[in-house]
């Protein structure tokens, strides 16, 4: 990504995003599949960020910087527990990254404790930016996908929706409460060249951030060299339809708690393939019921000039 | 506690004076009691209101960021649009298939779900975290969300509704013109409305289609908005017959119980085509097994599709059982009863790990719901007393009314 990419001012496309809108209010706007990701990078060029899970060592200092780059609260005690192990954090709307140790199951049965780091995924094709009616949460032109509070009406269909239930609710917050997940940073960093809080924060390299395929690539690397340290699985690579967050473990995902039920294949399809069928169904129905009441009512008119006291058969 | 035990009681009040009215029974205190219980619910509603505005919804519902939607949803909006179903039902079998018999309950059908689109619009408002935004999607525009679909589709529903409801208005204020006026468009007004009204039915099952590996399998099915629109159709013809029995006791006038008796067995026919879909569906994706867990899912499944759809579609299909009014009520109040816990299987217990619950709802949540409920019937009995809605005279049936419902 040149520096120049990461220039590219967000609010360029939120513009767009509400420009679409207003053509839409006056019955231009051009319904296609397409017309949700037509103007985004390459998948391959996308900013990503890959998890090494075997070197993670728990010290939540993501935790910490996230906080503080998209000031966010920073008061929890987030060392509540030690030396044992951590107690358990929960993304909330005000809290968009978590560490926290998972006790897996190796395949030859040993019981082993990993930190894992759970945030957005930043989906390559987000469920939650096609189930937002009023394109409040939105994929931006540099990737991550971000969540515009003035736009919000506030029906958490995107936590419904989320595959990896990101999105967090303000329940507390009276008439204006906001959802909040991580958006990478996008606003404040990215666009002025830098990388995610969390990256520049981690002390182990147990993140990485690049162009997705880089980091595919490294994984793979990272894999094939040390084939006893790492299972040949890439989370994310795949699930849902890829995402720009990468995972590589030595412990299943499964049994450290990451979603393993996905499909390989995009959400958003799943509800575009009725819904754009609805136009059709609904011309269909609008002639058939149309030529149904004409001639049924000329029918009527017809036998009531025949016999004007019998315009109603009883039964 | 004492919320709940609040509702217990006034559950079982409400509940007593339906059953005084079904069986003429009224005692004089039969009045009084009920609305006092009513207004008790109204208060408590109302202070639940104002809390969930000023401190938020979590403050008053059992909802969390686990559990997203509640009995709002699945309750107010969700079963209210489909119990609602009836207005479409009935317009178009007047005014498109020209089934004239029907128009005696057209008007009361008519009203029935313009006020419980009112409802609904009302639970969305509650609902949704910043209401004051409520108008963002006419003019912010995703149509790839089902959801945006869904409102344009309730917001324009309600505006058939209202054109289709205005006569009974104008009638009353003797608006000649306008009264024409509407008349003339009436056909074409009905068949957007039934177009609006299948599209939106069928989509509020469409917006589980995103969730795959979190419905459970008993429900989810790529069939969800078929299933949805037929037990729509079926719950709101129900809603009719419930609703005409209701108020031929409370306003005391005959019942057309042939028109509701072929309700009832329009009703059993949905029904079965319903069940047999959905057990075809059950088998060819292998999920019936899911049926033999005896988990929580399993059971409520069960009991929803015993219940509420192969009892009453059995109960409906015998001549002998339409014919009696009581036995038409509870068939049909089953039926709406299975609707109901559809919705909120689907909404609530469907969308939870097997048999753990993120979400208890609170007994606020449970007075709003009441309170509106509530409050649509009363505006519905207030709207029949001050305007045109029933035929003025029953000689004006001829064959329609039978003298015998009320003697049964
Ligand atoms: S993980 Fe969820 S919130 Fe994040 S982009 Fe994907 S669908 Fe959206
Ligand atoms: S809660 Fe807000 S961001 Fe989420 S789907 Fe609804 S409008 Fe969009």
């Amino acid at each position: 990504m040149t520096k120049n990419q990461h220039m590219t001012d967000t609010s360029a496309f939120n513009r767009r995003r509400f420009l679409q809108g207003m053509a839409g209010a006056t019955g231009l706007s051009v319904i296609s599949p397409s017309s949700l990701n037509a103007h985004l990078p390459a998948h391959a060029e996308t900013p990503s960020v890959l998890v090494d899970v075997t070197r993670c060592i728990g010290c939540r200092s993501c935790m910490r910087a996230c906080k503080n780059a998209n000031d966010l609260p920073n008061d929890t005690d987030l060392s509540k527990g030690f030396p044992h192990s951590w107690d358990r954090q929960e993304l909330r709307f005000d809290q968009w990254t978590v560490v926290n140790p998972a006790t897996g199951c190796n395949a030859d049965g040993t019981e082993v404790t990993r930190n894992v780091k759970t945030q957005c995924m930043q989906c390559l094709d987000p469920t939650c930016v096609s189930v937002c009616l009023v394109g409040a949460l939105t994929k931006s032109e540099l990737g991550p996908i971000l969540y515009d509070a003035d736009r919000c009406i506030g029906c958490r269909y995107c936590m419904m929706a989320c595959p990896f239930d990101i999105p967090k609710f303000e329940w507390k917050g009276g008439m204006s409460p906001v959802i909040g997940k991580c958006q990478m940073c996008t606003r404040k960093r990215l666009a002025e060249g830098r990388i995610p809080g969390c990256v520049e924060s981690c002390p182990t390299g147990a993140l990485k951030f690049g162009q997705r395929d880089t980091l595919l690539f490294e994984a793979r690397a990272r894999i094939k060299t040390r084939p006893e340290r790492y299972l040949n699985h890439i989370y994310g690579e795949k699930e849902a339809g890829g995402t720009a967050w990468l995972y590589m473990s030595d412990v299943p995902f499964e049994s450290l708690g990451f979603k393993s039920d996905l499909e390989t294949a995009p959400m958003p399809p799943l509800t575009w393939e009725v819904l754009n069928k609805i136009p059709m169904v609904a011309a269909a129905m609008a002639g058939l019921f149309g030529t149904l009441a004409w001639s049924l009512n000329r029918r009527e008119s017809l036998d009531s000039q025949e016999s004007p006291d019998n315009q109603e058969t009883p039964e | 506690m004492n919320g709940w035990i609040f509702i217990l009681v006034c559950l079982t009040i409400l509940i007593w004076a339906a059953l005084c009215l079904v069986y003429d029974k009224r005692p004089r205190f039969l009045r009084p009691v009920t609305a006092i219980t009513i207004l008790c619910i109204w208060v408590a509603a109302l202070w639940t209101l104002i809390r969930r505005f000023t401190e938020g919804l979590g403050a008053v519902t059992g909802m969390n960021d686990n559990a997203p939607w509640g009995l709002w949803i699945g309750v107010d909006v969700f079963a209210g649009v489909a119990l609602a179903a009836g207005g479409f039902v009935i317009a178009a079998t007047v005014h498109i298939f020209r089934i004239k018999r029907f128009e005696p309950i057209l008007r009361p059908t008519v009203l029935t779900a313009f006020l419980g689109y009112i409802l609904v619009a009302v639970a969305l408002f509650i609902d949704i975290g910043r209401p004051l935004s409520w108008w963002h999607p006419l003019v912010m525009w995703q149509e790839h969300s089902i959801m945006f679909e869904v409102t344009w589709c309730v917001i324009l529903y309600s505006t058939v509704l209202a054109i289709e409801i205005s006569p009974v208005v104008l009638e009353r204020l003797g608006l000649t013109t306008l009264l024409r006026l509407v008349k003339t468009i009436t056909i074409p007004v009905v068949i957007a409305g039934v177009i609006l009204s299948t599209m939106h039915q069928s989509s509020l099952g469409s917006l589980y289609l995103i969730v795959p590996e979190k419905l459970y399998p008993l429900w989810y099915s790529p069939l969800l908005p078929v299933f949805h629109l037929l037990s729509a159709v079926a719950a709101g013809m129900c809603v009719i017959i419930v609703e005409s029995f209701f108020s031929s006791k409370i306003l005391r006038r005959g019942l057309e119980s042939s028109l509701m008796a072929d309700l009832g067995r329009a009703a059993s026919i949905i029904l079965f085509l319903y069940l047999v879909i959905k057990l075809a569906d059950l088998a060819v994706r292998g999920s019936w097994v899911l049926i033999l867990e005896q988990n929580l899912q399993s059971n409520l499944f069960l009991l929803e599709m015993l219940g509420g759809v192969v009892l009453p579609a059995i109960l409906l299909s015998f001549r002998r059982v339409r014919k009696l009014p009581r036995g038409l009520l509870a068939a049909s109040t089953l039926v709406m009863m299975g609707i109901v816990l559809n919705r909120i299987n689907i909404c609530w217990f469907g969308m939870s790990v097997s048999d753990q619950l993120h979400y208890i709802p609170t007994w606020m949540e449970i007075a709003v719901s009441l309170g509106s409920i509530t409050a649509g019937i009363i505006v519905f009995f207030l709207a029949v007393h001050y305007l045109p809605v029933f035929p003025k005279t029953e000689e004006e049936l001829p064959g329609a009314v039978s003298p015998l419902p009320n003697a049964a």
